[in-house]
């Protein structure tokens, strides 16, 4: 029994923020976040050279095809980053449920360009929003039509995107509508669309629950920072006991958010019974912990915190945005009280 | 071999859909060519499975079947603790008592990890718990990282039979959480010294045989520097026990009065005046090892709450759903953190500062825990063991009374936050 990253998805994290710090530091964070799309084409062929976006999908599609742990460890790294761009929306989602629910045929058409970083691709079940609709070759939608679920696939050229102003910078939202019905193409149908959908949301929200972590970590990491440098009353902020507990709640939210998070991903790997209840668990606890940290963080920080330059307010912005997705913390619960209570 | 600019982003233009494949792409050869092959894996080894099975065997044959039966009808403390020595004799002659220490002091030589199934494998199995807990899993342990040869053939035995039951005097009336401002005095006099001084808040102080304590040796030095960790022997002339009443009504501790007790120069932990660094090995154990069994405790105490809010129709109220989900939750993390722990601690072989954590998180979560269940009994949570309308014998009432001193006992929340800010985290001392 050893419950931690193995060496090899220790290196591979490792890299991975080498290669961000390289290739995605917060100035092009920032420029990114002032774009129209926060999509920068050039950085999307690069992570694909990396292998990300075909990190879990298989071999014969192009894919690296690596684990759930390892798609965990580089999502982390993303979300440390505050990587902008469509990653979430192609990878995990829309790229895990073409893995799950297109035919060969199809994924060799739609799937394989994924992995090779030709094309990116969103998902829309009803709701508000498809996220990165705006950057994406086509949109996959989760539909209720004659009494059973489709999954339907449609060219970019059938959807139009209209961009709805929100919180998070980094990654955008777009209103959908489908201007050329009859351009769609069925991808799975009744239980097998549902079963690839519900495979897809436990795959997609455990990795936002590590790119969450990430993100979290990097909030305690600057704040540290912040409380070891800034001097109020002849001393550092961080030797005031009120500062070092805030301090330490927010290391002790970090490391358990981190165990259910890996927990979660390993659970989903390895097909675990209690692989469902796992990512309930680590999306309830996580949607708490990354707000509670942001809010220590920025607390921690003084005016600085409240500015528009402080980099935290860009974090707090993922948190909230992140928080909401794939459901809250209330919504995760009742999840968990289903399995527990029944009802 | 780490990130590879070669590998990334040769081709800085996108190909349009359907075009060939970068070149440049890492595949999967590469990928494991570079990285290596190794996953996580939270299954147990062969060689846990089979000690795992080995003792569930062996519980099979010795656990005495309605054991819970048979020790509440014991009437006084004295007769139920002497029950659980019995047991722990039991245990120690199947080998199943610190399992994890050396051969040669009466232990297997097991891992970590194989000391943590024992431990997760008696919860679940609901075994008695053993009648020396400070002995076996704190004071052993100094005693194995401090102790000479033989101070460890002297103690160690005896310690795993149950023949001598320990209790731990650190704290005094003036030196809680300010643990090295003790004043309890311990004068050289030849091969003894003379030990004069008070103690308080001792655990099975009114069982033991011996305490392991912290007392002054050098009055002059620096507060952590002046003090020596020292074997006392509770049957000497001189010892006086004095049980304390909790806020429980029990009197699970005691206070000691130490007045001209002599103590061999031999009994003597560590060397003296370095008596601050031995108990701070004694500790983190405290911290990392006393929870190990928690989260099962937690899961069995949560089932059946459940099963209580089923019975009573309060599982269907949302609110109550969230709250128990919430509970269900935490008690995960904690199982889940917990494991992480002790993957750490078997590679480096020693506990860290990060058992505060794991200190700080289940005593927390325990007094939030025994509300939520409160809430759910309603009038009944208040009713305690005598009253034939209690649930569970009064365990809720009284399971909420005690949590209050899970966030004091070993080491208070407020110094727990202190240690992680300052061990973990690095920041500046505040005292
Ligand atoms: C059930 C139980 C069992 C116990 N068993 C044992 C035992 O077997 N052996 C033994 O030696 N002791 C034992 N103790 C004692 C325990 O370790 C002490 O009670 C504890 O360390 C706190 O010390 P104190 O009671 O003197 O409180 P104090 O130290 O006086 O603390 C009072 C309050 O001040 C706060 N405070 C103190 N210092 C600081 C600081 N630097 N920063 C911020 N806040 C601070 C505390 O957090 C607390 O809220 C036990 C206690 C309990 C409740």
């Amino acid at each position: 029994m050893r419950f931690d990253l193995s060496e090899t998805q220790q290196l591979l994290k490792n890299t991975a923020r080498k290669f961000l710090q390289a290739e995605c530091p917060m100035a092009e964070v920032r420029r990114l976040m002032e774009t129209e799309t926060a999509h920068d084409p050039v950085l999307w062929s690069k992570i694909a050279a990396q292998g990300w976006t075909g990190i879990v999908f298989p071999e014969e599609y192009d894919g690296l095809g690596l684990g759930m742990v390892e798609l965990a460890a580089t999502m982390e790294e993303m979300g440390r980053a505050l990587m902008p761009g469509p990653y979430l929306a192609t990878v995990p989602m829309a790229g895990v449920l073409l893995d799950a629910a297109a035919s060969a045929a199809q994924k060799r058409k739609y799937l394989a360009p994924i992995c090779r970083g030709e094309a990116r691709a969103a998902v829309f079940e009803g709701g508000l929003f498809a996220q990165d609709l705006g950057v994406a070759d086509y949109l996959i939608q989760a539909d209720r039509r004659n009494g059973a679920l489709e999954l339907v696939l449609w060219p970019a050229s059938a959807v139009a995107a209209k961009p709805m102003p929100a919180l998070d910078l980094t990654r955008r939202l777009y209103e959908v509508a489908i201007t050329n019905p009859a351009a769609g193409e069925l991808l799975a149908r009744g239980s097998e669309a549902q079963a690839a959908l519900d495979h897809m949301y436990d795959v997609a929200t455990t990795a936002l629950v590590a790119e969450m972590l990430g993100g979290m970590q990097r909030v305690l990491e600057i704040t540290v920072e912040y409380a070891k440098t800034r001097k109020q009353f002849g001393k550092p902020i961080g030797q005031f006991q009120a500062v070092q507990h805030l301090c330490a709640d927010m290391v002790l939210l970090v490391e358990t958010t981190r165990s259910a998070a890996y927990y979660a991903a390993y659970a989903l790997q390895e097909k675990l019974p209690e692989a469902r209840e796992a990512v309930s668990i680590a999306k309830s606890y996580a949607s708490e912990a990354y707000r509670e940290v942001g809010n220590r963080g920025i607390q921690i920080h003084g005016g600085m915190g409240f500015t528009w330059e402080n980099d935290l307010h860009l974090y707090y912005r993922r948190a909230k945005a992140s928080e909401i997705l794939f459901g809250d913390a209330t919504e995760h619960r009742e999840r968990i009280a289903r399995l527990v209570l029944g009802g | 071999m780490l990130y590879d600019p070669e590998a990334c982003g040769q081709s800085a233009q996108i190909a349009a859909p359907g075009t060939k494949p970068f070149n440049k792409r890492i595949s999967r050869q590469w990928y494991d060519d570079r990285f290596g092959t190794t996953r996580m894996d939270l299954n147990l080894s062969p060689p846990e499975i089979q000690f795992r099975d080995e003792l569930r065997a062996w519980l099979e044959q010795n656990l005495p079947r309605n054991w819970k039966q048979e020790h509440a009808a014991l009437g006084a403390m004295e007769e139920k603790f002497a029950y659980l020595r019995r047991w722990q004799k039991k245990l120690y002659e199947g080998g199943w008592v610190g399992v994890a220490w050396p051969k040669d002091y009466g232990g297997r030589g097991a891992s970590l990890i194989e000391q943590v199934i024992l431990i997760e494998e008696m919860a679940r199995a609901s075994a008695p718990p053993v009648a020396n807990v400070l002995g076996v899993g704190l004071v052993g342990p100094t005693l194995i990282a401090y102790g000479d040869d033989a101070q460890k053939k002297r103690f160690l035995a005896k310690i795993l039979s149950g023949e001598e039951i320990w209790c731990q005097g650190f704290s005094e009336p003036n030196a809680g959480s300010d643990l090295a401002a003790l004043g309890s005095e311990a004068r050289r006099d030849g091969d003894h010294f003379i030990l004069d001084g008070h103690k308080v808040w001792n655990s099975y102080g009114w069982a033991a045989d011996w305490c392991a304590m912290l007392v002054r040796t050098d009055p002059q030095a620096p507060k952590h520097k002046g003090l020596t960790y020292l074997l006392v022997d509770m049957h000497s002339p001189g010892v006086r026990v004095r049980p304390l009443r909790q806020m429980t009504g029990e009197s699970e501790f005691s206070e000691l009065f130490f007045q001209n007790v002599r103590v061999p120069a031999e009994n003597v932990l560590g060397r003296v005046n370095d008596g601050w660094n031995v108990a701070i090995s004694t500790l983190m154990h405290e911290r990392n090892t006393l929870g190990a069994n928690l989260h099962i405790v937690f899961k069995r105490q949560f089932d059946r709450i459940v099963e209580l809010a089923r019975a009573n129709g309060k599982a269907a109220d949302p609110l109550v759903r969230q709250k128990l989900a919430r509970c269900r939750a935490d008690i995960e993390v904690f199982r889940l953190t917990q494991m992480r722990a002790i993957t750490r601690v078997n590679q480096s072989g020693v506990p860290g500062p990060e058992g505060s954590i794991l200190k700080i998180f289940w005593s927390e979560f325990n007094q939030r825990f025994q509300q939520v269940a409160s809430e759910i009994l309603g009038p009944y949570a208040q009713l305690t063991g005598e009253c034939e309308h209690s649930p569970d014998e009064g365990q809720w009432a009284y399971g909420f009374l005690r949590a209050r001193g899970n966030t004091i006992e070993a080491g208070t929340s407020e110094v727990q936050r202190n240690i992680v800010a300052q061990f973990v985290l690095g920041l500046p001392k505040s005292y």
